[in-house]
């Protein structure tokens, strides 16, 4: 199919196509290319892989877990727009399918998209999301709006749905400068496609219960980009240690979660070095106070004597 | 009543009948610099554009009808963008556009009753000055490779002839815009059946480039303060005297912040 480019039916198409959607193009050229179509037209995937009995102790979710899963993502705003991070680790089953895997993109000047889930499948949603906006743009002279670029994302994750019922699940974090309110804003969804804005700050998956306890202690309102930066590798840092699906630092091999910047200025990912020396402070502290940061709680005077 | 009209004629009627609607519009010009491909058209509208991006390293200029050529962009970009989401970004070449385009030029020159009246070229920008391509497509789908510049619509012929005298390879931006500027303008008072020798001043202009410097899309547009301290360096150059050994000076327009008064 990708071969028919000179085919009647794909320059018609590309004459014809009322859209300026690259997933509607795709879809109607060639759908089984769209992210999460081999999955879904494998009918029964989970229930022929547990028949086989091949990979046992999975329960009902079928082949699902023995595919490479991203895990945590986090995200938060801060005064002039917001910051988004990601650990480096994906696992299929119990094993580390790979140390330095990347889970956090930029998807346009704008904005940045990270994925948890099935890695496969949210790799290809994020490279059709990356191409749906940039499409979008040449076609039309100008960008989505940010509420644009949310619901398309949601309406990517929606035909997903099918493969998700079938145990390939994967979730978008999606975050960017909204340049009409002049804000960085979090959208996070769920398998349906529904798309929930977040505020403070966000996480998503299998470390994002940890990593969200500790952003409710240490997210505080007005931070600077470097202690909004800090603040989420600490969540990182926590997630690890409690999710063995979520990697932490790698300081042996300067591997860092991966951090990029949305501001009025655009897209900025910190560069290793950078990340490295927030990584490395981390550490550093967590060796001498291996729970991170620690609250002072101040009782009630009543209750002293 | 049947009438038999010779193939010959049919043929002869269909290709005077482009030439003729693409010869009413104005030029555009493509000319390489040293740092990429420059696309000048004369063109009043700042929304409706005959130079755009369609890909990475790839851009676009057309002459004649603006709703045949404007289906044909939004053709390419889908054929790029669908091209390098199959395979790789770097598989999609203006080789392979150039030759897309012609397939459905040619198709609809043989096919339809109404050619299309329009010239398409296709520029891709590579790693250094000789890899760079231009592809010209024409309204029967001949596809032409062309290389230093290349002047389509209008009186296309005369434009050619102005830029031939001023174009050398490697030429600085500044320089490589003021020979389209000549070109397009004409040179010295002599009206060139362009319309007229009047300046042609930043608002009257579209232009754009594709600047081997820039990373991941290197398509650009020059608009506003920039693309009129360009045109008003150019025009100083011409000045003094067209062809002089400056190539290798800094260019001011380089030492400006690039990316003022630029839009994508």
């Amino acid at each position: 199919m990708g071969s028919g480019f000179f085919a009647g039916r794909f320059i018609a198409a590309c004459m014809d196509a009322g859209t300026s959607s690259f997933a509607d193009l795709v879809a109607e050229c060639a759908p089984e290319s769209l992210p999460g179509a081999g999955a879904a037209a494998a009918t029964g995937l989970g229930g022929a892989a547990g028949a086989a009995g091949a990979p046992s102790g999975t329960g009902s979710e079928g082949a699902g877990p023995h595919l490479p899963h991203g895990t945590t993502i986090v995200a938060a705003r801060f005064a002039d727009g917001v910051v988004m991070a990601g650990d480096r680790r994906s696992t299929a089953g119990n094993m580390i399918a790979q140390r330095d895997i990347e889970k956090v993109f930029r998807s346009d000047d704008f904005s940045a998209v990270g994925i948890a889930g099935v890695a496969g499948i949210g790799l290809e949603l994020v490279r059709l999301f990356q191409l749906e906006l940039e499409h979008y743009e040449k076609l039309e002279g100008r960008t989505l709006s940010l509420e644009g670029k949310a619901n398309r994302l949601a309406a990517f994750v929606r035909g997903n749905m099918g493969a998700a019922m079938q145990g390939l699940v994967v979730v978008p974090l999606f975050a960017g400068w909204d340049e009409v309110a002049s804000r960085g804003r979090i959208f996070s969804y769920d398998v349906a496609g529904g798309r929930y804005e977040e505020r403070p700050y966000a996480a998503i998956g299998s470390g994002s219960i940890f990593a969200k306890g500790s952003l409710k202690k240490l997210y505080t309102e007005g931070m600077s980009d470097r202690a909004v930066v800090l603040a989420l590798m600490q969540a990182l840092y926590d997630a690890a240690d409690d999710d063995s699906a979520t990697g932490g630092p790698d300081l042996a091999r300067q591997i860092y979660p991966v951090v990029a910047m949305i501001t009025a200025d655009g897209f900025r990912r910190l560069s290793d070095a950078e990340t490295g020396e927030y990584a490395r402070a981390v550490v550093e502290e967590r060796t001498r106070q291996p729970s991170g940061p620690v609250v002072a709680l101040n009782p009630p005077p009543s209750l002293s004597g | 009543m049947p009438f038999y009209v010779s193939p010959e004629q049919a043929m002869k009627d269909k290709a005077d009948y482009a030439r003729k609607g693409i010869a009413r519009g104005r030029s555009g010009v493509v000319i390489q610099y040293d740092g990429g491909i420059l696309f000048v058209a004369p063109n009043p509208s700042s929304a409706l554009h005959k130079i755009s991006e369609i890909y990475d390293r790839i851009a676009f200029a057309a002459v004649g009808r603006y709703n045949e050529f404007e289906n044909l962009r939004k053709a390419g970009v889908r054929y790029a963008d669908y091209t390098g989401y199959q395979y790789d970004r770097s598989d999609v070449t203006a080789r392979g556009l150039a030759n897309w385009y012609a397939q459905i030029l040619g198709q609809f020159f043989t096919e339809s009753n109404k050619p299309f009246e329009v010239e398409l070229v296709v520029g891709e920008v590579g790693e250094s000055p000789v890899d760079d391509q231009i592809y010209r497509i024409t309204f029967d789908g001949s596809v032409a490779e062309e290389h230093g510049f290349v002047a389509m619509g209008g009186q296309a012929d005369q434009v050619a002839a102005v830029l031939k005298d001023h174009y050398e390879d490697g030429l600085p931006l500044v320089r490589a815009l003021g020979a389209a500027i000549a070109g397009l303008a004409g040179q010295g008072g002599q009206a060139n059946g362009n319309g007229n020798s009047t300046e042609l001043s930043a608002s009257q202009l579209e232009v754009g480039l594709l600047d081997r410097s820039r990373a991941h899309r290197t398509f650009r547009r020059l608009t506003g303060s920039r693309l009129e301290v360009l045109l008003a360096e150019a025009a100083a150059d011409e000045g003094t005297g067209t062809v002089s050994p400056e190539a290798d000076e800094p260019q001011p327009g380089e030492a400006a912040s690039p990316d003022e008064g630029v839009t994508q």
